[in-house]
């Protein structure tokens, strides 16, 4: 799936991706970041 | 996922409709299924506002190639190349054709 052009919703965690890594791939393969969460499960 | 990031990613999903594209950063198989499966099928635990709400969004994780072929190379390495090399990437891109599986199938 080609992800220009697209709304991205950036779902990261803690122990691994987190959202705004996440956000900063997808706006490079020229998405659009709509939503950026990061879960931390402890 | 968490009851306000479930209502937060049901509010977006809501207000931009088509198009809208989830992108997974989780650490390993089975937080991959869960979280495809709630925003794909609903939240599995009944307790979240997902609960009983399809939204079927598209589902991709970071670590698949051909997410990691559209990322520019600087960028990927900069803010994923190292978790990828510490997690089990084998087994969290099995858990998500297992997700997508059950999808297909329900």
């Amino acid at each position: 799936m080609e992800l220009r052009g697209k709304k991205v919703i950036a779902l990261g965690e803690r122990d691994g991706v987190p959202g705004p890594a996440l956000a900063e791939c997808a706006r490079g393969a020229g998405a659009e970041v709509v939503l950026t969460l990061t879960a931390c499960y402890v | 996922m968490g009851l306000e990031d479930q209502a937060a990613v049901k509010r977006v999903a809501d207000e931009h409709g088509s198009g809208v594209v989830v992108l997974l950063g989780t650490p390993d198989a089975e937080s991959t299924q869960t979280l495809a499966q709630t925003v794909v099928a609903g939240d599995p635990s009944y307790a979240g506002p997902l609960a009983g709400v399809p939204l079927g969004l598209p589902v991709l994780h970071v670590f698949e190639p051909e997410v990691r072929d559209q990322v520019p190379a600087d960028v990927y390495e900069a803010q994923v190349a190292l978790m990828e090399m510490s997690l089990d990437r084998d087994a969290i891109l099995a858990g998500l054709r297992e997700a997508r599986r059950v999808a297909a199938t329900t």
